[in-house]
């Protein structure tokens, strides 16, 4: 997985790829700058590739959804419940992050449970939406619309719970003392978390808006 | 970790620290120049299988009437009959194309050399994340024992072509190969996809994060931008893939309809239910030929451009003169791997897309004419008027610029829909991909091995060996390939398993037996190649730090690098790695990290 070794407030900007640097002068060895963090970096590498996975489906979805066979699904109401979740489980995860950075070992470790707590709520949630849509008879193979709602829901759910893995180990490194009070290390972390909630916003809007 | 050290005590500790049970250190390793020759040497025995069935595939061209009693020994389930069987066939080229293009062709050229040499060449201590590094080899190995299992299986190995168009591979009762074997094919590919997914994150951070003090990225080697720019190809185009293998998957076993049609007739059995409903209706066929050609055609770059930052790198040590055109190099390669994701609807002329769609992905792909013209003329203005010295790197380097030119020269006719038309899904095709993207691609990894050898072992390979099998390599793959162009432009399709049962392909089959027997010679001049490989890594010539008086960063520290690279500090870079006869001074070269002369530029 990858190392967690910020020591420094990430910069928000970082994601792209650096342009033709202009040659360093003093400073020895690879930068070290918060924009130049290795583990920050491939983690937004990480997200583009699947950011690309998520195009892939996206594609393929707008295009099924012209032949004649398609029926339109009705939202189960629960995933509004579920939306609203995931939502205040980032909220939780950034105050989990102001306390560490505010040197407060407990609210961080408070904040941390909730956000561990809410994420593993959203995937009962979803899980309790499919077994909401069986009961209406309404299966994977039932019509294409289904189908591609089962199968989104289900690849979110799949890095959503390698979220709930990288939270463990959050998790148990912040009960070890791990994580080091006063700095953002629970940055990275939060960028994937956030990342997974801003796409089970895009596939609510691209399964029942759009 | 141990790229972020740069003094001398600490290089030394990241010595200490290299593990020193031979599991750690050389099974299980973390360290990039292990994990990069194991992924080539995986990748050079897979070559062996996928060649191997590349001769089954030519006897049965040359000679379909034949009966061979020692294959039947062999391969008794694919000659139950004493000739070959139809769907056998088909497994034979769907594997060929599968393991020759993802597990050989991407892998020993992007995994293994990027492994090796990206942070010899951008001076660092390691890649970024060496954990990951080491778990994308045994991703990778699990694609590996995944694909080949399939040959075991009891309906056998995949067979619907390495592009796997439904609804062939869709239907697991199509042909025997749909069955388990396509299912196979679908979890190696994830596999395999997962593996180059975590390489490319590593390559990109590595070049991006770890260049040691004074490598702009305008000083990089050409290889390093060839890995750089091939390594975001795979991140961003993989996940089409991705996304159509899941779909597929669900499709064969999920009863879903993402890419099936209704009015499937199978066995002359319409495809319904018990009740008269259709199993499958509203699906796409085509929607998997996009996605699935949204990574291809990418992919076909991915083979392509890091045999072309060798030949760069090659081509200017050994005629000792500097790279024509450094940045018109750079800027080539960025245009050829962008336009590469608008092109994919060049392999689709023939499924019924919009005249005026066609034409667009016609103009895109005969842009890409351009950016390779680039390379070619600056590759001929670096050797124009040079003292070339033909060792064996060099002749495969030139053996690289020879098959993109004339590998080319056809793409250019078949980016054209209206000549595409004619000879889609044709031997020409055949022979215009083995030329280009195989050939070259291969050529890269002969060179680059011969080249780096001693970064990979600390010796030399055997050059009288290394000549002879250039040479016979580089006749014998003319020889094969060449006269595909003929073949295909008289009408014989590709994926035929008897091209004779129809007459106007009978004349052919002097010109078939021909190919056959120069492929044969061809798989056979192999052998000296694995000969040298091994015998040179165990008895070879000790190589010192930098036997082709080369520039690069990798050339100075001790062959093999130790671990964490340098024994000493990492070096600093002052200028590009071309620097080969500057007219300023009485040098032969000027290495990347020889401090500034008087009255330098830089």
């Amino acid at each position: 997985m990858l190392e967690q070794t910020v020591h420094e407030p990430p910069s928000v900007t970082d994601g792209g790829p650096a342009g033709p640097a202009a040659p360093r002068e003093g400073g020895e060895g690879p930068r070290r700058g918060p924009g130049h963090d290795p583990a920050r970096f491939g983690l937004w590498a990480f997200l583009g590739t699947v950011a690309m996975l998520f195009m892939g489906f996206t594609s393929a979805y707008l295009v099924r959804r012209e032949s004649l066979d398609w029926r339109p699904l009705a939202p189960p109401a629960l995933l509004w419940v579920n939306t609203a979740v995931l939502a205040a489980s980032s909220a939780a995860l950034e105050a989990a992050r102001r306390a560490l950075r505010g040197w407060s070992l407990g609210g961080a470790r408070r904040w941390l449970g909730v956000t561990g707590f809410l994420g593993g709520g959203f995937l009962l949630g979803q899980v309790g939406a499919w077994r909401l849509l069986r009961g209406q008879g309404v299966f994977l193979a039932s019509n294409p619309h289904s189908s591609f709602f089962y199968m989104l829901t289900g690849v979110h759910a799949a890095h959503l719970l390698g979220g709930l893995i990288w939270f463990a180990v959050a998790w148990w490194r912040l009960r070890r003392l791990a994580l080091t009070p006063g700095t953002d290390a629970l940055g990275l972390f939060a960028t994937y978390w956030h990342f997974l909630g801003v796409l089970w916003l895009y596939l609510l809007v691209l399964l029942f808006v759009v | 970790m141990a790229h972020a050290e740069a003094s001398h005590g600490e290089a030394h500790a990241a010595e200490g620290h290299a593990p020193q049970r031979f599991i750690w250190r050389y099974v299980f390793s973390k360290d990039h120049k292990v994990i990069g020759i194991q992924y080539y040497v995986t990748a050079m025995l897979m070559a062996l299988v996928a060649g191997l069935l590349a001769m089954l595939i030519r006897v049965q061209l040359a000679w379909p009437e034949k009966d061979f009693p020692f294959l039947q020994k062999i391969v008794p389930a694919g000659y139950s009959s004493g000739f070959m069987n139809p769907e056998f066939y088909a497994m034979l080229f769907t594997m060929h194309g599968t393991i020759m293009v993802f597990f050989v062709l991407s892998t020993a050229p992007v995994s293994g050399f990027g492994n090796i040499l990206i942070p010899l060449q951008v001076g660092a201590r390691d890649m970024a994340f060496p954990f990951l590094n080491g778990l994308s080899f045994w991703t990778f190995l699990v694609g590996c024992v995944v694909i080949l299992s399939s040959f075991f299986v009891a309906a056998g190995a995949a067979a619907a072509g390495w592009t796997s168009y439904p609804p062939l591979s869709a239907l697991p009762s199509a042909v025997p190969g749909s069955n388990m074997g396509q299912t196979l094919w679908i979890v190696g590919m994830v596999f395999f996809i997962a593996s180059f997914t975590m390489g490319g994150l590593n390559f990109v951070t590595t070049i991006l994060n770890l260049r040691t003090k004074g490598l702009a990225m305008t000083r990089l080697p050409l290889t390093m931008w060839s890995m750089f720019l091939v390594a975001i190809l795979g991140l961003l185009a993989f996940p089409a893939l991705t996304a159509a293998s899941l779909m597929l998957l669900f499709d064969r076993h999920l009863g879903t309809s993402f890419f099936l049609p209704a009015g499937l007739v199978l066995n002359n059995q319409p495809l319904v239910s018990a009740a008269g409903v259709p199993l499958h209706q509203g699906g796409s066929p085509l929607l998997w030929q996009h996605l699935f050609w949204f990574l291809g055609h990418p992919e076909v770059y991915i083979l392509m451009l890091p045999a072309l930052g060798f030949t760069s790198d090659i081509l200017t040590t050994f005629c000792r003169k500097a790279l024509f055109g450094y940045r018109a190099m750079v800027g080539a390669m960025l245009a050829i791997a962008g336009l590469s994701f608008v092109v994919w609807g060049h392999h689709m002329f023939l499924s019924g897309m919009s005249p005026y769609l066609g034409m667009a992905f016609a103009v895109g792909t005969i842009l890409i004419a351009v950016p390779s013209a680039v390379k070619v003329f600056n590759w001929l203005a670096t050797l124009w008027r040079s003292r070339i010295q033909y060792r064996t790197p060099m002749l495969w380097a030139l053996g690289v610029v020879s098959l993109f030119i004339s590998g080319g020269l056809s793409g250019v006719w078949l980016g054209q829909s209206a000549v595409d038309i004619q000879l889609h899904d044709t031997m020409f095709v055949v022979a215009h991909f083995h030329l280009i993207m195989a050939g070259a691609a291969l050529f890269g990894v002969f060179g680059a091995t011969a080249y780096w050898f001693p970064k990979m072992f600390g010796r030399l390979m055997n050059e009288p060996l290394g000549k002879a099998h250039f040479w016979l390599t580089f006749i014998t793959y003319y020889g094969t390939f060449f006269p595909m162009h003929y073949v295909g432009i008289t009408g014989q399709m590709r994926r035929i398993y008897d091209p004779y049962q129809y007459d106007f392909l009978k004349s052919l089959q002097p010109i078939n037996q021909f190919i056959t027997v120069s492929a044969i010679l061809l798989g056979a001049s192999q052998i000296l190649f694995f000969v040298n490989f091994f015998w040179s890594a165990f008895k070879g010539k000790k190589a010192e730090e930098n036997p082709w008086h080369a520039n690069g960063l990798e050339w100075t520290t001790p062959s093999p690098p130790p671990h964490g690279n340098w024994p000493g500090a990492i070096p600093e870079v002052h200028r590009w790695p071309y620097e080969y006869s500057p007219p300023d001074t009485e040098a032969d070269h000027v290495m990347q990290t020889d401090p500034p002369r008087p009255g330098e530029g830089h």
